[in-house]
């Protein structure tokens, strides 16, 4: 289970980081797009604000102008009389309804009568122009006659409060009115439009951006004729607002403002509010125009549609989570329960249930392949549980017949121990558990002992039946009939009868006349003994003759030899002379002549040691592939032969 | 049984005369005591000009009671435009004064005897302004400049600076603000070291903009604003003007001390008389105000801090008589109140 969990937990996690990130990066991309975009749209949409008001100030600012333009062209043709003075500047003020008080000074002049003239000024009140004159020279050294005449030019004042009309914002536009030309002309007046700047202060104070967002005029000196903070209105100058507040910040702000710079920057209000400012200049006046917003309120919309999104995406992401690891879990759990049961039939328990089907994907098809499975072994193994108890029986039958094999052959050495004046030894080694291979040797009479060598073709069980059957009648005939070639011949003969299998044996068949050292011997089929006399061996020429069993009424032919003291007669079968090696050599006839001459001197105990250790050695360790017989005999002589 | 009642009547007539005598004693008590404390004497005094942190010491000694303190009911009257010190004297609006040197001087020229009671500004602070821009780099290349001077005897120092270089200039009046030199109309103003020119400054000009040319630094130590108060009016109660200096000298103290709530006073009647008022400006007042007044220096005693000094006012009397406005120079001790001065 835990492997089943661990999958779903990294699917989900790897599912919903991955998508966390994908919504984090669109979003905050989408998030800085919009502020980028917004941020531009309110600069321009706020420029054409200010703009557009500026605009309407400089249309009435330039209107007045012009009326106050007229008015000294007017007065510099001629010298108007008191009269038609006054009839002019009545006519202009009754003309510009934007203008509240209009005058014209002139330069004190001994010419005059008197020389420093009465300043006609008209005001309007209640709808009414009031005439008021003023009759001191103290307008000679005041802003609104110096600056025009100093520079030559039309001039607006800094704004005052008058007092004469309740403390309201005023400023004057005064033009020089001159006299003469070329190098003689000089100011000889000036023209004054007293102007109320209520009504301008009230279009800028109704300017406002988004919910919060301001707007202050300033004039040319930095004045703050507009300002939310009524406190400063024509108290404070943006310098000593910057130099109180210790803002050198301001204090550039503020110089590039009344230089007639326009700009859109971020400021940092008094308040401490992060906030854009604009700003930009009234050209006629010198006066700034700036308008002020918090940043908050400029992104309150990005904000909300970003927190609106992450809010979204946040419910997406945790629905996907929560999908992705329902459907893992459903994947992943089958998986975890056919992994439980799989452990379970691994333990040996085929009966442990699978967890059952419920659906045709990939999870259902392993769960139905893995009960196949375990159908197809419970029954494999119930065959093996079988098949192991069959061997087992046959393998405990198979060392019985080894066991029953064994002691049919004689196994007692030295087997004649009264008997001096020969030595016999056999060995055999089958390749299954029980053998075709036989030797056999006993006393005919008491002079005459038989010996032989068989080698059942085929091996195994048939074999060992068909030797049994063999050396019983070999046995028995051998001791009945005593010599070589009858004793084939009748074994034959009844082996032949009954050989439904077509089942043969070679056998090598002597008997020795321990007196004499005469052996007789006959052969049907097996290979040629070796005598080794006077430490040479050689193969015995023998007539090869028929197998014993396939066919009836064999004839074989009794041979002899002389057997001197010291000669030793060594009968095989093909299991040593067909040994093979890994590379399929045969150990051969020559070898074992070889062999067996280097060992002539041995006992045969030790030489058929010696001999089965050389047929091993080349071997090599491929394995052994038929039985390995040998029986070797050894004749001394009769004792009493030589008295 | 008689003389037990004599002796009775004596021990009644005992315990009415004590009582008598108690009640004597608490209203001889309170009659002492009231006589102790005299009614506090009215007095009125004009500012040279409109309220401004250039006057804070007496506004400061009025607002925390230095002045009643001193068993003075004092009215501070407003300055102004058009509100000549000197005129509230002469009419009998005011019985102080915050007047120049060179007016007291002018007027005692005149026939108008004033008493020098204390002299706040020991040294002149008017200053001569020009844009470096202009290439006035030197007093002398002011010569045939346009220069802006005010009315009457507040131009004397600046005329005897253009003296001293033997300069000679276009005079323009000067109004009361410097709008006509920040357009470019002139080529240097007059200004004063704790108004005009930070006033200046605060149009967004720097002071590296600016060539200031301080009269003070060119031998032109014009002691200005002094309190005063008529000849007659002094030898009348000479003890009663002094306390009302010793008073003011003490508001002073208090304004250089306490300069932010000093200024949140002057702000206030600032906003009160309807003149502009800017803290950063009132500030920077205050404290060249304290610079003038040589309050701040270690190097005087507080008894020359309100001084008319002897040497200063010989100077700046010299230069008057050479511009002809005085014919000549009064006595010192006489000016500044005679033997029973600074008593």
């Amino acid at each position: 289970m835990r492997a089943g969990r661990s999958i779903a937990r990294t699917f989900t996690l790897v599912v919903s980081v991955c998508t966390t990130l994908i919504f984090t990066a669109a979003i905050g991309y989408s998030y800085h797009r919009s502020r980028v975009a917004l941020e531009k749209e309110v600069a321009t949409n706020v420029a054409n604000l200010v703009q557009g008001s500026i605009h309407r100030v400089e249309t009435t600012l330039r209107a007045i102008a012009k009326a106050t333009e007229g008015v000294a062209r007017a007065l510099e043709t001629g010298h108007p009389a008191n009269r038609s003075l006054h009839a002019l500047l009545k006519a202009t003020l009754l003309d510009n309804g934007e203008i509240h008080g209009f005058g014209a000074a002139f330069d004190p002049d001994p010419v005059l009568d008197p020389p420093v003239p009465t300043v006609p000024y008209f005001f309007r009140r209640d709808g009414r122009l009031i005439f008021a004159p003023e009759d001191s020279y103290e307008y000679l050294g005041q802003d609104w006659y110096q600056i025009p005449k100093e520079l030559g030019a039309l001039a607006w004042s800094e704004p005052y409060l008058d007092r004469a009309s309740g403390g309201t914002l005023m400023t004057s536009c005064s033009v020089p009115i001159f006299v003469g030309t070329g190098e003689e002309r000089k100011v000889r007046g000036v023209v004054m439009a007293d102007v109320s700047l209520e009504g301008l202060t009230d279009l800028v104070e109704s300017i406002r951006v988004l919910r919060t967002g301001y707007s202050v005029l300033l004039s040319r000196n930095g004045t703050f004729l507009t300002h939310p903070d009524r406190d400063l209105v024509m108290n404070e100058t943006i310098f000593g607002l910057a130099e109180s507040l210790d803002r050198p910040e301001l204090r550039d702000l503020g110089k590039k403002m009344v230089r007639g710079g326009s700009e859109f920057l971020a400021y940092t209000t008094i308040g401490g509010v992060s906030s854009r400012m604009y700003y930009a200049p009234v050209p006629s006046t010198g006066w700034t125009l700036v308008v002020i917003f918090p940043e908050a309120e400029l992104y309150a919309d990005v904000h909300s549609l970003t927190l609106v999104v992450t809010v979204i995406a946040l419910a997406g992401i945790l629905l996907l989570t929560g999908a992705v690891h329902g459907i893992a879990r459903a994947v992943t759990a089958p998986l975890g329960a056919l992994a439980t049961a799989t452990e379970e039939i691994a333990a040996g328990n085929f009966d442990a249930g699978l967890p059952p089907v419920g659906t045709r994907d990939e999870v259902g098809q392993l769960t139905l392949a893995f009960a196949a499975m375990t159908s197809a072994l419970r029954d494999y193994i119930r065959d093996l549980t079988e098949t192991t108890a069959a061997k087992e029986r046959i393998q405990s039958e198979l060392k019985v017949a080894t066991d029953i094999q064994a002691s049919l052959l004689p196994r007692l050495f030295p087997a004649f121990p009264d008997r001096p004046e020969f030595d016999i030894f056999a060995t055999m080694d089958p390749a299954k558990e029980v053998g075709g291979d036989f030797y056999d040797f006993f006393f005919v009479n008491p002079t005459n002992l038989c010996f032989l060598v068989a080698d059942v073709a085929d091996k195994g069980v048939p074999a060992a039946l068909y030797m049994m059957v063999a050396k019983t009648l070999l046995k028995a005939e051998g001791q009945r009939l005593g010599e070589p070639d009858q004793i084939l011949a009748c074994v034959n003969t009844i082996l032949a009868a009954d050989n439904d299998s077509c089942m043969f044996t070679t056998v090598f068949c002597a008997i020795l006349d321990t007196e004499s050292g005469e052996v007789r011997f006959a052969n049907a089929g097996h290979n040629r003994p070796v005598l080794i006399s006077d430490s040479t061996a050689r193969l015995l020429p023998v007539r090869t003759g028929f197998v014993l069993g396939p066919m009836a009424d064999v004839v074989y032919t009794t041979e002899r030899m002389m057997l001197r003291p010291g000669d030793v007669l060594f009968l095989y079968t093909d299991g040593i002379t067909e040994a093979t090696n890994r590379t399929d050599e045969l150990y051969g006839e020559k070898r074992l002549l070889k062999a067996l001459q280097t060992v002539a001197d041995m006992e045969l105990v030790e030489m058929l040691a010696a001999i089965r250790a050389e047929v091993v050695r080349h071997a090599d360790g491929a394995p052994q592939s038929d039985d390995v017989t040998m029986i070797a005999i050894k004749y001394r002589g009769m004792p009493n032969a030589d008295r | 049984m008689r003389s037990a009642n004599t002796a009775k009547n004596l021990s009644h007539r005992c315990a009415l005369w004590t009582s008598l005598a108690a009640l004597l004693i608490l209203f001889l008590a309170l009659t002492g005591l009231a006589g102790a404390e005299e009614p506090l004497r009215k007095a009125r005094l004009m500012p040279l000009w409109s309220p401004q942190a250039q006057f804070a010491g007496y506004y400061m000694a009025l607002d925390k009671g230095i002045y009643a303190r001193h068993g003075i009911d004092m009215t501070i009257l407003e300055g102004g435009p058009g509100r000549s010190a000197v005129r509230s004297l002469t009419s009998g609006e005011a019985d102080f004064a915050v007047l120049w040197l060179a007016t007291a001087l002018q007027q005692h020229d005149t026939g108008l005897k004033l008493v020098n009671l204390a002299q706040i500004i020991q040294r002149s602070s008017l200053l001569l302004i020009a844009r470096k821009a202009s290439g006035i780099a030197r007093p002398e290349d002011l010569q045939g400049k346009k220069v802006s001077l005010w009315d009457g005897e507040l131009s004397l120092p600046v005329l005897a600076f253009l003296d001293m270089y033997r300069l000679r200039v276009q005079r323009i009046p000067q109004s009361y603000t410097v709008n006509l030199f920040l357009r470019g109309g002139i080529d240097a103003t007059s200004a004063m070291w704790y108004n005009e020119y930070h006033t200046i400054l605060n149009t967004g000009i720097d002071p590296d903009e600016l060539q200031v040319f301080a009269l003070h630094e060119h031998g032109v130590t014009f002691p200005e604003d002094g309190l005063y108060t008529l000849e007659h009016a002094y030898r009348g109660d000479p003890a009663f003007a002094r306390v009302v200096a010793r008073a003011s000298l003490e508001g002073w103290r208090y304004a250089f001390a306490h300069p932010e709530e000093t200024l949140t006073v002057v702000l206030d009647r600032m906003r009160r008389a309807g003149v502009p008022a800017s803290r950063a400006h009132q500030r920077w007042m205050l404290e060249r105000m304290r610079d003038l007044t040589r309050m701040d220096s270690g190097t005087l005693t507080d008894d020359d801090a309100g001084r008319l000094h002897p040497s200063a006012y010989l100077d700046a009397a010299a230069i008057l008589r050479d511009h002809g406005v005085i014919r000549e120079i009064p006595d010192h001790t006489t000016f500044t109140g005679g033997d029973d001065a600074r008593r």
